[in-house]
Parts: C-alpha cells; structure tokens; sequence
C-alpha cells in the first residue's frame, strides 16, 4: 500500500529531479498514513533516498536496462507498483518520465495527472493542482481509478530533507522481448554543458542581440552563473541558435530558479513557457517591452552594455562569495 | 502508407486563458480555436510523406461539431479524409481509447499526435494509444524518416537527441523539429474549396470512460511590480539576487 515513487538515474547517478519525488512521494504518503517505496533503475548509490523519506528501495540491477526504454521502465514500474500493492505512483516530469508515465498509466488502468504543483488538497477524492494552459492558469484535477500516477513539476516542491532507515532489496522484474521492440540506435548528448532542462539558472537571448554573432556575451554570463543558454522563438526560427535552445509555449519549458532574458520583448507565447521560474530579471532597452511585467528585476539599458559589465560584476561576486 | 494525424483543437497562443461557472469551465468567449501547433508540425510531416512518398493521409478529433472548422483547416492543408469521434474529449484516456478504435479501424501504418496539446498539457494522448494498440511510441519526436517498412526517429532528450529506429504500426508525439517553422504551410483558396468537398466522417464513440476529471481552475496569483535597477548600479541587482530572491 505505500507510495511507489520512481527515481531516475542517469549514468548510475541518482538526479535531482528523483530526490525531489522523493520528498513529493514522501509528503503524500504521510497525508495517507503511509510509507515510500522507491524504484530504481541501474542507479548505484541508493543509500541517499532515505534522507528524503523512503523508506524502501527496489533496486533493479539489469544489462538489457543500460539504454533508457520507455516501454521496457513503465513495465519494471507497472511490476514494481503490483508487488507493493501501491495506490499512489509518484514520477517526475524529465524527458524520459513523460515518455514512459502513458505507457505505465495503460499498464495500470490509472488515471494519470502530470505538471502537479503540490501536494493533493485531498487523498480521498484524490484531488491535485496542476499546471494547465501552459503556465497561464492551474487546474485541480480528480484522479478517479484505484491506482493514480502523480508527475510532479520541476521545482514545484523542492528538496524536504525526512530522515528515515531505508532499506535496499533487490529487484528483478521479468521482462518481455515485447518491452525491447524498438531499437535505440544512437544516444548523441552534450556531456559538457548543462541542459536546459537540469539547469538551476536559464540564461536567454532574444532578437534585440541582432545576430548570432553576438551570443558571446550570453554565452560568458551563462559561464559565470553555471547556467544552460537558452533563446526565443524568433531566433531559432532565423537559425540564430539550435530548435533544442528555443524555449516558450511551442518550445522547451523552463522551471529553473533564475531566468535572464536578455533582448527579448516578452510575447505571451513566451511568458507562458518560462513562467514556472522562480525568479525572473530582464534586460532591454525599451522600457515598454511587455516582459517588464512580468519580471521580478528589470534594467532598463542596452544589452550590449549591461550584460558584459553584469557579467564581470558577477565575476567578482562569485570570486568573493565562492 | 497510410498516416493518421491526430488534431487537438486548442484556443489560439495568444488567447486570453479566462474561466467561468465559479472558476470550473474554460471560458470560451472571444476564443478563437487553432490546430494545435505540435500536431500542426506532425500534419505537415504526414503532407510531405503524401507528396514524397505517395501516403495517405487522414486526420482525425474526438470532438462534437464546433471542432469541425478545425479539422476542415486540416483538410485545407492537405489531409485526405476527416473523421471526427462524435464526443466531447473529457481526459487523454478516454481520448486514447476513441482514438484507437479508429486507428484499428483503418489498420494504418504512422499515426501522428503532438506530443502534448497546449490547453490541457497532458502530453499522454499519443503514449496512451501507443499502448492500447500495441504500436510501438516515439515521444518528443523531431524527427521522422521512413523507408519501406521501417522508420527512423529522432527524439529529443534532456541535452541531447536520440535516435531510434521501428517497424510499424508506429505511434509519434511529435513537435517543431520534425518540420521547420517556416514550412508550415497557409491553406490557399483552392485548398480551402477542396476542402469543403472532402469527406468529414463523423463516427459514433466507444463510450470510453474518463480516469480523471478538471473540477477547477485558478489563475495565477497577480505579480507584483518589477523591481527597477539602473544600469549603473548592477551591484544593486547583484545585491537584490543574491539577499532577496536567493537566486544566486
């Protein structure tokens, strides 16, 4: 009966993201009078889960599971929550979660609500408020079937430290040859720079930088923060930047702590898609720019001015705080 | 081949998101509708397999008629034939389920979904139906080739890309990248009078059932003003990211 909540890995390293749905996991299985089983994958150091409330892990430990597989890790899960006899399957919200968490929501007959913000206002009806509309408004939604699968949102609940005793027990689920029927051909990732979806502080860039010639500056200031680089809609269009760089609405999400947006106006199609940051600060020269609104820090200046000595300022402050 | 596109109606990007009834129904008031924009690059991927390769292409919504305009665009673009499910879509579930009675319907070989519509955000539609016909899923796709009976996707992972490859039936959650803004194409006059001669099926649901339900809606809460720092003064902002939000 306790909560089952997956904690991805990725080269055997835990992620954030999994000790954040952890502590998630955790807050609902105490409103439910419960415990927290985790499930993981090839991750090798488990023993941090307990800090976070589990007080279970079930490690599964298997070669065929080496590449990520949506169909083949919904099935680990789907058998993982029918041991435990789990009414409640907590994910996160990571490229490969939303992947698997349909497959697994079919594995289970559960109703599935994905984007959640906090903790359910109710377990029984089991009632959570999600993010809809792309960041423009919430929506409390009612998972009606017996099993229910929660994703939770980048960011949303944060790290809740919960010291408990957690116990490891291997696991070995049986796999299908159905579960491998697509073939993963080639993984092609930046090992070196820190991805937009990771990253804690989101730098960006928008046409006021007039070309892509100029990205240095964005690039320095990302450098000095540890941030991922990130850019608008109009400038992957004119393939200033990458399509994988582009965020808003129709492109990437950000959820990260920090936003800069540097040059860009703020169209609505672009608020939505960074507005689940904590934090956000705009820098343009026109004081009209609609993303004065919805920032939380403007300056009011030439980007090509403010961003190089901000980032040398910066420089400093990392220096004497470091 | 035969292509399936599956067309979410959605309220335009720009819409107003504004809500009625005591804050339990989406307000559609001054709401104009739009194909949703990761179905739209889908459709216009299954438009170029049409013109290459010789595909078929249907499209179809689970729907009651105010989203035929929506689909009469799709055929406007280039679709073959519509189908609308004649049910207003309650959950993704219940969505799958219709879906997958019509895509077992018309045995096809590639069904395209966007990877998530931008109302609702569920992005398990296509997941879902991948599952419930036993098709294999390619989510987050940016990229789509097919060769005889094989397809090759590419999908975009948290920093990178991946690259997988399947026989059909194949299920896509697809997004921008699978084609270019730029290629996304304006109905033309004559697309729009053919369109109105194409076959627009309307077929009765399964009666799938809803596992969740919306029983409410909120706004954000207002923002405050943005706080103002003078471009001379940047160890001011330094400052108030470093003391206030603790963001760095």
């Amino acid at each position: 009966m306790s909560v089952l909540v997956y904690t991805e890995s990725e080269n055997g390293k835990l992620k954030k993201a999994a000790y954040e749905a952890a502590s998630y996991a955790k807050g609902i299985a105490d409103k439910m009078d419960t415990t927290v089983t985790a499930v993981s994958v090839n991750a090798e150091d488990t023993s941090d889960l307990g800090k976070y409330g589990v007080s279970k892990v079930l490690k599964v430990t298997n070669e065929k599971l080496q590449k990520f597989n949506a169909d083949a890790y919904a099935d680990v899960i789907a058998q993982a929550a029918k041991k435990e006899d789990t009414k409640v399957v907590v994910i996160g919200q990571t490229a490969n979660d939303r992947y698997l968490a349909p497959i697994l929501a079919v594995n289970l007959e559960a109703g599935y609500a994905p984007n959640a913000v906090e903790l359910p206002e109710s377990t029984s009806p089991f009632q959570v408020k999600r993010n809809a509309f792309t960041n423009k408004a919430f929506n409390i939604t009612e998972i009606s079937t017996d099993v229910k699968i929660v994703g939770l949102a980048k960011n949303a609940y944060g790290l809740k430290e919960n010291a408990t005793e957690a116990q490891e027990e291997s696991f070995e689920p049986s796999l299908s040859e159905e579960d491998f029927s697509i073939n993963i051909e080639s993984v092609d990732k930046a090992t070196d720079k820190i991805t937009i979806a990771d990253a804690e502080i989101v730098v960006s860039g928008g046409r006021g930088l007039k070309g892509p010639e100029n990205w240095d500056m964005i690039e320095n200031l990302a450098e000095v923060l540890g941030a991922a680089t990130a850019c608008s809609k109009p400038v992957s269009d004119m393939g200033w930047r990458p399509h994988s760089e582009h965020v808003g609405q129709t492109g990437k999400p950000v959820a990260a702590n920090l936003y800069i947006a540097v040059g860009i106006s703020g169209a609505i199609q672009h608020l939505a898609g960074i507005n689940a940051s904590k934090t956000k600060v705009v820098i343009n020269n026109d004081p009209e720019a609609p993303f004065f609104k919805a920032a939380d820090y403007g300056v009011v200046g030439d980007a090509f001015e403010v961003v190089p000595k901000l980032t040398e300022k910066l420089k400093e402050f990392k220096a004497n705080n470091a | 081949m035969k292509i399936l596109v599956c067309i979410s109606h959605v309220p335009d990007t720009t819409s107003k998101i504004n809500f009625t009834d005591g804050d339990t129904k989406f307000d559609t008031n001054g709401v104009q509708y739009v194909i949703n924009p990761n179905d739209e690059f889908g459709l216009t991927r299954a438009m170029w397999f049409k013109e290459k390769q010789g595909a078929s292409v249907d499209v179809v919504n689970v729907g009651e008629a105010e989203t035929e305009p929506t689909l009469r665009k799709a055929l406007a673009i280039g679709a073959d034939n519509a189908i609308r499910v004649n049910t207003p879509a309650k959950d993704g579930f219940q969505v799958a389920k219709e879906l997958a009675k019509v895509a077992q319907d018309g045995d096809y070989d590639l069904i395209i979904a966007g990877r998530e519509s931008i109302d609702y955000n569920g992005g398990m539609v296509p997941g879902m139906l991948a599952k419930l016909i036993n098709a294999n899923f390619v989510n987050t796709c940016v990229g789509l080739e097919v060769e005889g009976d094989k397809a090759t996707a590419t999908r975009e992972i948290d920093g990178g890309k991946e690259t997988l490859s399947s026989s059909f039936p194949l299920v896509i959650g697809g997004q921008k990248g699978l084609v270019e803004e730029s290629d996304l194409k304006i109905p033309n006059m004559r697309g729009i009078m053919m369109a109105r001669k194409k076959p627009l099926k309307v077929v009765d649901p399964v009666g799938a059932e809803a596992k969740t339900s919306a029983t409410k809606f909120e706004k954000p809460a207002p923002k405050g003003e943005v706080k103002l720092v003078s471009e001379d003064n940047l160890d001011e902002l330094i400052d108030l990211l470093h003391n206030e939000a603790k963001a760095i």
